[in-house]
Protein backbone atom coordinates (compact mmCIF):
# COMPACT_ATOMS: atom_id res chain seq x y z
CA UNK A 1 0.00 0.00 0.00
CA UNK A 2 1.01 3.48 -0.55
CA UNK A 3 2.10 5.86 2.67
CA UNK A 4 -0.61 7.45 4.27
CA UNK A 5 -0.66 11.22 4.70
CA UNK A 6 -0.70 11.27 8.76
CA UNK A 7 2.08 8.63 8.54
CA UNK A 8 4.15 10.94 6.49
CA UNK A 9 3.13 14.14 8.38
CA UNK A 10 5.55 13.19 11.20
CA UNK A 11 8.98 12.46 9.12
CA UNK A 12 8.62 14.79 6.48
CA UNK A 13 6.42 17.66 7.40
CA UNK A 14 9.18 19.63 9.03
CA UNK A 15 10.42 20.12 5.31
CA UNK A 16 7.22 21.35 3.88
CA UNK A 17 6.66 25.42 3.77
CA UNK A 18 3.98 26.53 5.92
CA UNK A 19 3.81 23.23 7.85
CA UNK A 20 1.77 22.85 10.66
CA UNK A 21 -1.66 22.76 10.11
CA UNK A 22 -2.72 21.87 6.17
CA UNK A 23 -5.03 24.09 4.67
CA UNK A 24 -6.52 21.10 2.78
CA UNK A 25 -6.96 17.68 4.15
CA UNK A 26 -8.29 14.69 2.00
CA UNK A 27 -9.21 11.69 4.10
CA UNK A 28 -9.68 8.34 2.37
CA UNK A 29 -11.96 9.57 -0.14
CA UNK A 30 -13.80 7.19 -2.22
CA UNK A 31 -15.69 8.05 -5.57
CA UNK A 32 -17.63 5.91 -7.96
CA UNK A 33 -18.22 7.06 -11.78
CA UNK A 34 -21.17 4.26 -11.88
CA UNK A 35 -19.76 1.00 -11.36
CA UNK A 36 -16.05 2.55 -11.92
CA UNK A 37 -14.21 2.99 -8.56
CA UNK A 38 -12.34 6.06 -10.60
CA UNK A 39 -10.41 6.80 -6.71
CA UNK A 40 -9.60 4.09 -4.14
CA UNK A 41 -8.88 5.81 -1.19
CA UNK A 42 -6.61 8.50 -1.72
CA UNK A 43 -5.26 10.74 0.91
CA UNK A 44 -3.19 14.40 0.44
CA UNK A 45 -2.22 16.85 2.90
CA UNK A 46 -1.57 20.02 0.79
CA UNK A 47 -0.15 23.10 3.52
CA UNK A 48 -0.47 27.08 2.64
CA UNK A 49 2.12 28.30 -0.02
CA UNK A 50 2.30 24.72 -1.29
CA UNK A 51 2.15 23.90 -4.91
CA UNK A 52 1.19 20.27 -4.86
CA UNK A 53 1.00 18.48 -8.19
CA UNK A 54 -1.03 14.84 -9.26
CA UNK A 55 0.33 13.48 -12.13
CA UNK A 56 -0.67 10.05 -13.01
CA UNK A 57 -1.82 8.28 -16.54
CA UNK A 58 -5.28 9.13 -18.12
CA UNK A 59 -8.01 7.56 -16.32
CA UNK A 60 -5.56 7.48 -12.92
CA UNK A 61 -8.29 9.43 -11.68
CA UNK A 62 -6.82 12.89 -11.26
CA UNK A 63 -9.01 14.83 -12.53
CA UNK A 64 -11.79 12.82 -10.17
CA UNK A 65 -10.17 13.89 -7.27
CA UNK A 66 -9.83 17.83 -8.07
CA UNK A 67 -13.27 17.74 -9.39
CA UNK A 68 -14.32 16.13 -5.88
CA UNK A 69 -12.44 18.61 -3.97
CA UNK A 70 -13.84 21.46 -5.31
CA UNK A 71 -17.60 19.81 -4.89
CA UNK A 72 -18.51 18.75 -8.42
CA UNK A 73 -17.91 14.91 -7.33
CA UNK A 74 -19.85 13.27 -4.25
CA UNK A 75 -17.40 10.72 -2.64
CA UNK A 76 -18.97 7.40 -1.46
CA UNK A 77 -17.06 7.61 2.00
CA UNK A 78 -13.98 9.98 2.93
CA UNK A 79 -13.91 13.11 3.89
CA UNK A 80 -12.24 16.98 2.61
CA UNK A 81 -11.53 19.17 5.20
CA UNK A 82 -10.67 22.77 4.54
CA UNK A 83 -9.02 25.14 6.58
CA UNK A 84 -10.13 22.70 9.23
CA UNK A 85 -13.31 22.53 8.22
CA UNK A 86 -15.06 19.71 7.05
CA UNK A 87 -16.66 20.73 3.38
CA UNK A 88 -17.69 17.12 2.26
CA UNK A 89 -21.27 18.37 1.99
CA UNK A 90 -20.79 21.57 0.77
CA UNK A 91 -21.81 22.71 -2.68
CA UNK A 92 -19.27 23.54 -5.05
CA UNK A 93 -20.56 27.40 -5.13
CA UNK A 94 -19.93 27.71 -1.17
CA UNK A 95 -16.89 25.86 -1.36
CA UNK A 96 -15.67 28.96 -4.50
CA UNK A 97 -16.56 31.43 -1.90
CA UNK A 98 -14.62 30.29 1.01
CA UNK A 99 -11.43 30.17 -1.24
CA UNK A 100 -11.36 26.75 -2.93
CA UNK A 101 -11.53 27.62 -6.63
CA UNK A 102 -10.77 25.64 -9.74
CA UNK A 103 -9.86 26.45 -13.01
CA UNK A 104 -11.41 23.86 -15.07
CA UNK A 105 -10.05 21.29 -17.64
CA UNK A 106 -10.55 22.68 -21.18
CA UNK A 107 -11.36 26.05 -19.54
CA UNK A 108 -14.97 26.33 -19.84
CA UNK A 109 -15.52 29.50 -20.00
CA UNK A 110 -18.95 30.99 -20.94
CA UNK A 111 -18.76 31.22 -25.03
CA UNK A 112 -21.54 34.07 -25.43
CA UNK A 113 -19.94 36.61 -22.77
CA UNK A 114 -16.30 39.01 -23.14
CA UNK A 115 -12.92 38.38 -21.97
CA UNK A 116 -14.35 41.34 -19.03
CA UNK A 117 -17.94 39.24 -18.65
CA UNK A 118 -15.87 36.38 -17.75
CA UNK A 119 -13.56 38.20 -15.54
CA UNK A 120 -16.42 39.89 -13.82
CA UNK A 121 -18.66 36.77 -13.39
CA UNK A 122 -15.49 35.52 -11.96
CA UNK A 123 -14.96 38.64 -9.30
CA UNK A 124 -19.34 38.34 -8.48
CA UNK A 125 -18.65 36.28 -5.09
CA UNK A 126 -15.09 37.57 -4.49
CA UNK A 127 -13.53 37.22 -1.54
CA UNK A 128 -11.68 40.32 -0.10
CA UNK A 129 -8.29 39.94 -1.79
CA UNK A 130 -5.46 41.07 -3.97
CA UNK A 131 -6.71 40.00 -6.99
CA UNK A 132 -9.03 42.39 -9.16
CA UNK A 133 -10.06 42.79 -12.91
CA UNK A 134 -6.90 45.43 -12.67
CA UNK A 135 -4.63 42.84 -11.54
CA UNK A 136 -5.16 40.21 -14.13
CA UNK A 137 -5.04 42.89 -16.80
CA UNK A 138 -1.51 43.64 -15.61
CA UNK A 139 -0.27 40.22 -15.62
CA UNK A 140 -1.75 39.74 -19.17
CA UNK A 141 -1.07 42.85 -20.91
CA UNK A 142 -2.89 41.77 -24.12
CA UNK A 143 -5.84 41.17 -22.29
CA UNK A 144 -7.19 44.67 -21.41
CA UNK A 145 -7.36 45.60 -25.04
CA UNK A 146 -9.04 42.52 -25.95
CA UNK A 147 -11.48 42.81 -23.15
CA UNK A 148 -14.69 43.60 -25.29
CA UNK A 149 -14.09 40.25 -27.55
CA UNK A 150 -15.96 37.10 -26.99
CA UNK A 151 -13.58 34.14 -25.87
CA UNK A 152 -14.16 31.94 -28.96
CA UNK A 153 -12.07 34.67 -30.90
CA UNK A 154 -9.16 33.63 -28.39
CA UNK A 155 -6.44 30.89 -29.19
CA UNK A 156 -6.38 28.04 -26.67
CA UNK A 157 -3.65 29.59 -24.63
CA UNK A 158 -5.31 32.94 -24.52
CA UNK A 159 -8.47 31.22 -23.05
CA UNK A 160 -6.79 28.92 -20.86
CA UNK A 161 -4.90 32.85 -19.77
CA UNK A 162 -8.51 34.14 -19.18
CA UNK A 163 -9.72 30.91 -17.50
CA UNK A 164 -6.87 31.67 -14.50
CA UNK A 165 -7.92 35.11 -14.33
CA UNK A 166 -11.51 33.82 -13.95
CA UNK A 167 -10.48 32.09 -10.79
CA UNK A 168 -8.33 34.41 -9.63
CA UNK A 169 -10.28 37.39 -9.33
CA UNK A 170 -12.49 35.34 -6.67
CA UNK A 171 -9.39 35.84 -4.62
CA UNK A 172 -9.14 31.78 -3.46
CA UNK A 173 -6.99 30.53 -0.88
CA UNK A 174 -6.48 27.63 -2.71
CA UNK A 175 -6.31 27.42 -6.72
CA UNK A 176 -7.06 24.03 -8.43
CA UNK A 177 -5.72 23.46 -11.49
CA UNK A 178 -6.94 21.19 -13.91
CA UNK A 179 -4.63 19.84 -16.82
CA UNK A 180 -3.01 23.40 -17.46
CA UNK A 181 -1.58 22.20 -20.70
CA UNK A 182 -3.99 20.51 -22.56
CA UNK A 183 -3.99 20.87 -26.07
CA UNK A 184 -1.69 23.99 -25.53
CA UNK A 185 1.65 24.28 -27.91
CA UNK A 186 4.35 23.51 -24.83
CA UNK A 187 6.13 27.33 -25.18
CA UNK A 188 2.62 28.34 -24.51
CA UNK A 189 1.97 25.81 -21.65
CA UNK A 190 5.77 27.11 -20.81
CA UNK A 191 4.47 30.99 -20.53
CA UNK A 192 1.52 30.01 -18.47
CA UNK A 193 3.23 27.93 -16.00
CA UNK A 194 6.00 30.40 -15.77
CA UNK A 195 3.05 32.83 -14.52
CA UNK A 196 3.35 30.64 -11.40
CA UNK A 197 5.75 32.11 -9.21
CA UNK A 198 3.69 35.55 -9.68
CA UNK A 199 0.44 33.99 -8.55
CA UNK A 200 2.21 32.23 -5.57
CA UNK A 201 3.50 35.70 -4.61
CA UNK A 202 -0.12 36.65 -3.42
CA UNK A 203 -0.05 34.23 -0.90
CA UNK A 204 -2.34 31.46 -2.74
CA UNK A 205 -1.76 28.06 -2.35
CA UNK A 206 -1.95 25.80 -5.80
CA UNK A 207 -3.07 22.03 -6.19
CA UNK A 208 -2.70 21.12 -10.01
CA UNK A 209 -2.96 18.04 -11.88
CA UNK A 210 -1.04 17.54 -14.59
CA UNK A 211 -0.04 14.43 -17.46
CA UNK A 212 3.16 16.26 -18.11
CA UNK A 213 4.96 15.05 -15.49
CA UNK A 214 8.64 16.73 -16.29
CA UNK A 215 6.27 20.10 -16.24
CA UNK A 216 4.85 18.97 -13.33
CA UNK A 217 8.44 18.07 -11.30
CA UNK A 218 9.44 21.40 -12.54
CA UNK A 219 7.16 23.46 -10.48
CA UNK A 220 5.73 21.00 -7.33
CA UNK A 221 6.97 21.75 -4.20
CA UNK A 222 5.62 18.29 -3.71
CA UNK A 223 3.72 15.66 -6.11
CA UNK A 224 1.56 12.41 -5.45
CA UNK A 225 1.19 10.00 -8.65
CA UNK A 226 -2.28 8.32 -8.70
CA UNK A 227 -2.84 4.77 -10.78
CA UNK A 228 -6.28 3.94 -11.28
CA UNK A 229 -7.48 5.54 -8.60
CA UNK A 230 -4.83 4.66 -5.88
CA UNK A 231 -1.30 6.47 -4.97
CA UNK A 232 1.38 4.93 -6.02
CA UNK A 233 3.97 7.76 -4.95
CA UNK A 234 4.63 10.96 -3.10
CA UNK A 235 7.19 12.99 -2.12
CA UNK A 236 9.23 15.89 -3.26
CA UNK A 237 10.68 16.21 -6.20
CA UNK A 238 14.04 16.85 -5.32
CA UNK A 239 13.67 13.31 -3.36
CA UNK A 240 11.84 11.35 -6.13
CA UNK A 241 14.35 9.44 -8.99
CA UNK A 242 13.21 9.64 -12.20
CA UNK A 243 12.90 5.40 -12.29
CA UNK A 244 10.74 5.82 -9.09
CA UNK A 245 8.28 8.50 -11.01
CA UNK A 246 8.13 5.96 -14.16
CA UNK A 247 7.02 3.17 -12.14
CA UNK A 248 4.31 4.75 -10.21
CA UNK A 249 3.32 6.77 -13.14
CA UNK A 250 2.93 3.25 -15.09
CA UNK A 251 2.02 0.67 -12.13
CA UNK A 252 5.65 -1.11 -11.92
CA UNK A 253 5.74 -3.90 -9.72
CA UNK A 254 8.85 -1.90 -7.63
CA UNK A 255 7.48 1.78 -7.11
CA UNK A 256 7.89 2.79 -3.82
CA UNK A 257 7.19 5.71 -1.85
CA UNK A 258 9.75 8.55 -1.33
CA UNK A 259 9.00 9.56 1.70
CA UNK A 260 9.79 7.81 4.06
CA UNK A 261 12.22 6.60 2.31
CA UNK A 262 12.38 2.64 1.84
CA UNK A 263 8.47 2.99 3.04
CA UNK A 264 5.29 1.61 1.10
CA UNK A 265 6.48 -0.43 -1.43
CA UNK A 266 3.40 -1.27 -3.63
CA UNK A 267 1.90 -4.78 -3.25
CA UNK B 1 -55.51 49.68 -48.10
CA UNK B 2 -57.27 46.59 -46.68
CA UNK B 3 -54.01 45.05 -47.00
CA UNK B 4 -52.12 47.71 -45.25
CA UNK B 5 -54.77 47.77 -42.67
CA UNK B 6 -54.08 43.59 -42.23
CA UNK B 7 -50.41 44.45 -42.34
CA UNK B 8 -50.44 47.08 -39.10
CA UNK B 9 -53.39 44.71 -37.19
CA UNK B 10 -50.61 42.45 -37.59
CA UNK B 11 -47.73 43.75 -36.62
CA UNK B 12 -49.62 44.85 -33.39
CA UNK B 13 -50.92 41.42 -32.44
CA UNK B 14 -48.13 40.43 -33.06
CA UNK B 15 -46.50 42.25 -30.00
CA UNK B 16 -48.96 40.07 -27.93
CA UNK B 17 -47.94 36.79 -29.64
CA UNK B 18 -44.10 37.91 -28.84
CA UNK B 19 -45.32 38.68 -25.16
CA UNK B 20 -46.24 35.42 -25.20
CA UNK B 21 -43.06 33.80 -26.52
CA UNK B 22 -40.50 35.54 -24.45
CA UNK B 23 -40.87 33.76 -21.35
CA UNK B 24 -40.43 30.57 -23.61
CA UNK B 25 -37.55 31.49 -24.75
CA UNK B 26 -36.30 32.38 -21.66
CA UNK B 27 -37.11 29.33 -20.24
CA UNK B 28 -34.90 27.32 -22.90
CA UNK B 29 -32.47 29.46 -23.13
CA UNK B 30 -31.02 29.68 -19.57
CA UNK B 31 -32.23 25.86 -18.43
CA UNK B 32 -33.25 24.18 -21.46
CA UNK B 33 -36.95 23.61 -20.05
CA UNK B 34 -39.12 23.50 -22.98
CA UNK B 35 -42.15 24.49 -20.72
CA UNK B 36 -45.45 22.92 -21.91
CA UNK B 37 -47.55 24.29 -19.60
CA UNK B 38 -46.41 27.79 -20.48
CA UNK B 39 -49.82 28.50 -21.65
CA UNK B 40 -51.73 27.30 -19.72
CA UNK B 41 -50.01 29.40 -16.67
CA UNK B 42 -51.15 32.57 -18.91
CA UNK B 43 -54.41 31.31 -18.82
CA UNK B 44 -54.28 31.12 -15.05
CA UNK B 45 -52.67 34.28 -14.62
CA UNK B 46 -55.79 35.95 -16.86
CA UNK B 47 -58.10 34.07 -14.40
CA UNK B 48 -56.54 35.23 -10.91
CA UNK B 49 -56.72 38.67 -12.71
CA UNK B 50 -60.42 38.22 -12.98
CA UNK B 51 -60.64 36.57 -9.73
CA UNK B 52 -58.34 39.73 -8.60
CA UNK B 53 -60.54 42.41 -10.04
CA UNK B 54 -64.37 40.54 -9.13
CA UNK B 55 -63.20 40.80 -5.15
CA UNK B 56 -61.13 43.89 -4.71
CA UNK B 57 -63.15 46.42 -7.58
CA UNK B 58 -59.81 47.89 -8.36
CA UNK B 59 -59.49 48.67 -12.03
CA UNK B 60 -58.80 46.43 -14.84
CA UNK B 61 -54.94 47.42 -15.57
CA UNK B 62 -54.40 47.73 -11.76
CA UNK B 63 -54.47 44.17 -11.41
CA UNK B 64 -51.35 43.49 -13.04
CA UNK B 65 -49.89 44.91 -9.65
CA UNK B 66 -50.91 42.25 -8.09
CA UNK B 67 -50.83 39.12 -10.41
CA UNK B 68 -47.58 39.88 -12.19
CA UNK B 69 -46.14 39.74 -8.68
CA UNK B 70 -48.03 36.62 -7.91
CA UNK B 71 -46.93 34.91 -10.74
CA UNK B 72 -43.26 35.53 -10.53
CA UNK B 73 -43.54 34.33 -7.34
CA UNK B 74 -44.92 30.72 -8.10
CA UNK B 75 -42.15 30.70 -10.94
CA UNK B 76 -39.76 31.11 -8.56
CA UNK B 77 -41.41 28.45 -6.44
CA UNK B 78 -42.47 26.18 -9.33
CA UNK B 79 -38.38 26.39 -10.80
CA UNK B 80 -36.97 25.15 -7.09
CA UNK B 81 -39.26 22.14 -6.88
CA UNK B 82 -40.88 20.69 -9.79
CA UNK B 83 -38.69 22.00 -12.55
CA UNK B 84 -34.93 21.22 -10.72
CA UNK B 85 -36.08 18.23 -9.35
CA UNK B 86 -37.14 17.07 -12.91
CA UNK B 87 -34.07 18.96 -14.35
CA UNK B 88 -31.98 16.60 -11.88
CA UNK B 89 -33.53 13.71 -12.98
CA UNK B 90 -32.84 14.35 -17.73
CA UNK B 91 -33.88 17.13 -19.73
CA UNK B 92 -36.82 15.18 -21.29
CA UNK B 93 -37.96 14.82 -17.69
CA UNK B 94 -39.11 18.09 -17.80
CA UNK B 95 -40.95 17.52 -20.88
CA UNK B 96 -43.38 15.26 -19.05
CA UNK B 97 -43.64 17.25 -16.41
CA UNK B 98 -44.48 20.27 -17.90
CA UNK B 99 -46.91 18.18 -19.95
CA UNK B 100 -48.22 16.49 -16.82
CA UNK B 101 -48.86 20.41 -14.88
CA UNK B 102 -50.71 21.36 -18.57
CA UNK B 103 -53.07 18.52 -17.90
CA UNK B 104 -53.24 19.37 -14.72
CA UNK B 105 -53.78 23.17 -14.48
CA UNK B 106 -56.61 22.58 -17.71
CA UNK B 107 -58.33 19.97 -15.68
CA UNK B 108 -58.34 21.95 -12.76
CA UNK B 109 -59.68 25.45 -14.55
CA UNK B 110 -62.39 23.12 -16.14
CA UNK B 111 -63.24 21.74 -12.85
CA UNK B 112 -63.46 25.61 -10.78
CA UNK B 113 -64.19 28.03 -14.07
CA UNK B 114 -65.91 25.56 -16.41
CA UNK B 115 -65.42 25.67 -20.16
CA UNK B 116 -67.57 28.69 -20.70
CA UNK B 117 -65.10 32.09 -21.74
CA UNK B 118 -64.65 34.92 -19.84
CA UNK B 119 -62.82 38.39 -20.98
CA UNK B 120 -61.14 40.43 -18.31
CA UNK B 121 -62.64 44.04 -17.92
CA UNK B 122 -65.13 43.70 -20.93
CA UNK B 123 -67.55 46.69 -21.60
CA UNK B 124 -64.38 49.02 -20.87
CA UNK B 125 -64.20 51.83 -22.77
CA UNK B 126 -60.25 50.99 -23.73
CA UNK B 127 -61.36 47.48 -25.21
CA UNK B 128 -63.16 48.78 -27.79
CA UNK B 129 -61.79 52.61 -28.44
CA UNK B 130 -59.73 53.41 -31.76
CA UNK B 131 -58.77 56.40 -34.08
CA UNK B 132 -58.73 56.40 -37.50
CA UNK B 133 -55.64 56.79 -39.53
CA UNK B 134 -56.89 57.82 -43.05
CA UNK B 135 -60.43 56.35 -44.10
CA UNK B 136 -60.31 52.69 -43.62
CA UNK B 137 -57.27 51.83 -41.27
CA UNK B 138 -58.60 51.65 -37.46
CA UNK B 139 -56.09 51.33 -34.60
CA UNK B 140 -57.19 50.31 -31.20
CA UNK B 141 -55.71 51.58 -28.56
CA UNK B 142 -56.17 48.04 -26.17
CA UNK B 143 -53.83 46.89 -29.33
CA UNK B 144 -51.66 49.27 -29.79
CA UNK B 145 -51.11 49.59 -25.58
CA UNK B 146 -50.39 45.84 -25.47
CA UNK B 147 -47.92 46.19 -28.39
CA UNK B 148 -46.36 48.90 -26.67
CA UNK B 149 -46.12 46.91 -23.44
CA UNK B 150 -44.74 44.28 -25.25
CA UNK B 151 -42.00 46.40 -26.60
CA UNK B 152 -40.68 47.44 -23.50
CA UNK B 153 -40.96 44.45 -22.12
CA UNK B 154 -38.70 43.23 -24.60
CA UNK B 155 -36.43 45.96 -24.90
CA UNK B 156 -36.45 45.90 -21.02
CA UNK B 157 -35.33 41.77 -20.92
CA UNK B 158 -32.86 42.75 -23.68
CA UNK B 159 -31.42 45.62 -21.69
CA UNK B 160 -30.95 43.26 -18.07
CA UNK B 161 -29.48 40.11 -19.55
CA UNK B 162 -27.30 42.10 -21.79
CA UNK B 163 -25.84 44.76 -19.32
CA UNK B 164 -27.14 44.38 -15.67
CA UNK B 165 -24.67 42.05 -12.99
CA UNK B 166 -27.30 39.89 -12.83
CA UNK B 167 -28.08 39.58 -16.33
CA UNK B 168 -24.83 38.54 -16.99
CA UNK B 169 -24.77 36.09 -14.39
CA UNK B 170 -27.90 34.35 -15.82
CA UNK B 171 -26.03 34.08 -19.26
CA UNK B 172 -23.37 32.86 -17.89
CA UNK B 173 -25.11 30.09 -15.84
CA UNK B 174 -26.80 29.54 -19.66
CA UNK B 175 -23.51 28.86 -21.09
CA UNK B 176 -22.39 26.37 -18.84
CA UNK B 177 -24.06 26.13 -14.96
CA UNK B 178 -20.94 24.19 -13.62
CA UNK B 179 -18.79 26.41 -14.19
CA UNK B 180 -20.65 29.08 -13.00
CA UNK B 181 -20.73 27.47 -9.91
CA UNK B 182 -17.03 27.31 -9.79
CA UNK B 183 -17.38 31.11 -10.02
CA UNK B 184 -19.34 30.83 -6.60
CA UNK B 185 -22.77 31.36 -8.14
CA UNK B 186 -25.36 29.20 -7.15
CA UNK B 187 -27.05 28.09 -10.20
CA UNK B 188 -30.57 26.82 -8.67
CA UNK B 189 -31.15 30.47 -7.38
CA UNK B 190 -30.39 32.00 -10.70
CA UNK B 191 -32.82 29.63 -12.49
CA UNK B 192 -35.38 30.14 -10.39
CA UNK B 193 -34.66 34.26 -10.57
CA UNK B 194 -34.54 33.30 -14.51
CA UNK B 195 -37.96 31.50 -14.30
CA UNK B 196 -39.95 34.64 -11.93
CA UNK B 197 -39.08 37.18 -14.71
CA UNK B 198 -40.36 34.41 -17.44
CA UNK B 199 -43.72 34.34 -15.05
CA UNK B 200 -44.08 38.16 -15.08
CA UNK B 201 -43.38 38.20 -18.77
CA UNK B 202 -46.64 35.16 -18.85
CA UNK B 203 -48.61 37.10 -16.72
CA UNK B 204 -48.75 40.32 -18.72
CA UNK B 205 -49.43 38.09 -21.71
CA UNK B 206 -52.17 36.19 -20.20
CA UNK B 207 -53.76 39.55 -19.26
CA UNK B 208 -53.50 40.79 -22.11
CA UNK B 209 -54.97 37.92 -24.12
CA UNK B 210 -58.34 38.05 -21.50
CA UNK B 211 -58.39 41.60 -22.31
CA UNK B 212 -58.39 41.19 -26.74
CA UNK B 213 -60.65 38.01 -26.55
CA UNK B 214 -61.72 35.40 -24.77
CA UNK B 215 -60.47 33.40 -21.75
CA UNK B 216 -61.36 29.25 -21.83
CA UNK B 217 -59.43 26.79 -19.95
CA UNK B 218 -58.42 25.50 -23.02
CA UNK B 219 -56.75 28.29 -24.74
CA UNK B 220 -53.30 27.95 -23.06
CA UNK B 221 -52.49 24.92 -25.10
CA UNK B 222 -55.01 25.78 -28.29
CA UNK B 223 -53.45 28.96 -28.70
CA UNK B 224 -50.76 30.71 -26.57
CA UNK B 225 -48.36 27.57 -26.40
CA UNK B 226 -48.89 27.47 -30.31
CA UNK B 227 -48.64 31.27 -31.17
CA UNK B 228 -45.52 31.09 -28.98
CA UNK B 229 -43.71 28.40 -30.35
CA UNK B 230 -44.35 29.61 -33.98
CA UNK B 231 -43.04 32.88 -32.54
CA UNK B 232 -39.93 31.52 -30.92
CA UNK B 233 -39.58 28.85 -34.13
CA UNK B 234 -39.81 31.99 -36.82
CA UNK B 235 -37.74 34.67 -34.93
CA UNK B 236 -34.89 32.31 -33.46
CA UNK B 237 -33.99 31.26 -29.93
CA UNK B 238 -32.07 33.25 -27.79
CA UNK B 239 -32.29 36.56 -29.88
CA UNK B 240 -35.46 38.77 -28.13
CA UNK B 241 -35.29 40.84 -31.20
CA UNK B 242 -35.86 37.74 -33.06
CA UNK B 243 -38.95 36.74 -30.76
CA UNK B 244 -40.22 40.36 -31.65
CA UNK B 245 -39.38 39.88 -35.09
CA UNK B 246 -41.10 36.55 -35.25
CA UNK B 247 -44.33 37.34 -33.26
CA UNK B 248 -44.60 40.33 -36.46
CA UNK B 249 -44.26 37.80 -38.62
CA UNK B 250 -46.97 35.45 -37.23
CA UNK B 251 -49.34 38.37 -36.84
CA UNK B 252 -48.69 39.79 -40.27
CA UNK B 253 -49.47 35.90 -41.69
CA UNK B 254 -52.47 35.64 -40.25
CA UNK B 255 -53.66 39.16 -41.17
CA UNK B 256 -52.79 38.74 -44.10
CA UNK B 257 -54.23 35.16 -44.38
CA UNK B 258 -57.84 36.07 -42.94
CA UNK B 259 -57.68 39.05 -45.84
CA UNK B 260 -57.43 36.25 -48.42
CA UNK B 261 -59.82 34.11 -46.61
CA UNK B 262 -61.41 34.67 -43.00
CA UNK B 263 -61.05 31.00 -42.47
CA UNK B 264 -56.96 31.06 -43.34
CA UNK B 265 -55.98 33.05 -40.61
CA UNK B 266 -54.65 30.49 -38.49
CA UNK B 267 -53.67 27.94 -41.76
CA UNK B 268 -51.12 31.36 -42.84
CA UNK B 269 -49.39 31.85 -40.43
CA UNK B 270 -48.13 27.93 -39.81
CA UNK B 271 -47.71 27.94 -43.40
CA UNK B 272 -44.79 30.47 -42.61
CA UNK B 273 -43.68 29.03 -39.24
CA UNK B 274 -44.14 25.53 -41.63
CA UNK B 275 -41.74 27.42 -44.23
CA UNK B 276 -39.63 28.76 -41.80
CA UNK B 277 -39.07 25.41 -40.21
CA UNK B 278 -37.69 24.14 -43.17
CA UNK B 279 -35.61 26.06 -44.93
CA UNK B 280 -33.81 28.06 -41.83
CA UNK B 281 -34.65 25.76 -38.94
CA UNK B 282 -32.39 28.24 -36.82
CA UNK B 283 -34.70 31.02 -36.69
CA UNK B 284 -34.68 33.91 -38.95
CA UNK B 285 -32.34 35.72 -36.60
CA UNK B 286 -30.19 33.12 -34.47
CA UNK B 287 -27.19 33.88 -32.11
CA UNK B 288 -23.64 32.72 -33.34
CA UNK B 289 -22.80 30.29 -30.90
CA UNK B 290 -24.99 27.44 -30.83
CA UNK B 291 -26.89 27.38 -26.91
Amino acid sequence: MSTRAANRDGEAGGDRPGSGTPLLEVRDLVVYHGQLRALDGISLQVFPGEVYAIIGANGAGKSTLLRTIAGLHHPTTGSVAFDGQDVTRLRPERRATQGIVMVPEGRRLFGSLSVEENLKVGAAYARPGPWTIEQVYEMFGWMRERRGQPTAQLSGGEQQAVAIGRALVANPRMLLLDELSLGLAPVVVQRIYGMLPQILATGLTVLLVEQDVSQALRVASHIQCLLEGRTTLEGRPADVTVDQVEAAYFGLADAVSASPPGEGSEP
Amino acid sequence: MAWVNAIIQGVLVGGLYALFACGLSLMFGVMKVVNLAHGDLAVVAGYIAIGVIAVTHIPVLWSIVIVVPLMAVLGYVLQRTLLQGALDRSILTTLLVTFGLSVVIENGLLQFFTANSRGIGAGLALESDSFSLGSQIQIGYLPLLIFVVAVVVLLGLQYFLSRSRYGRLIRAVADDKEAAQLAGADYRHVFGVAAAIAFATVALGGIAYGMTSQLDPTAGTDTILLFAFAAVVIGGLGSLWGTLLGGVILGVAQQIGAQINISDELLAGFLVFLVVLAVRPQGLISRGAPS
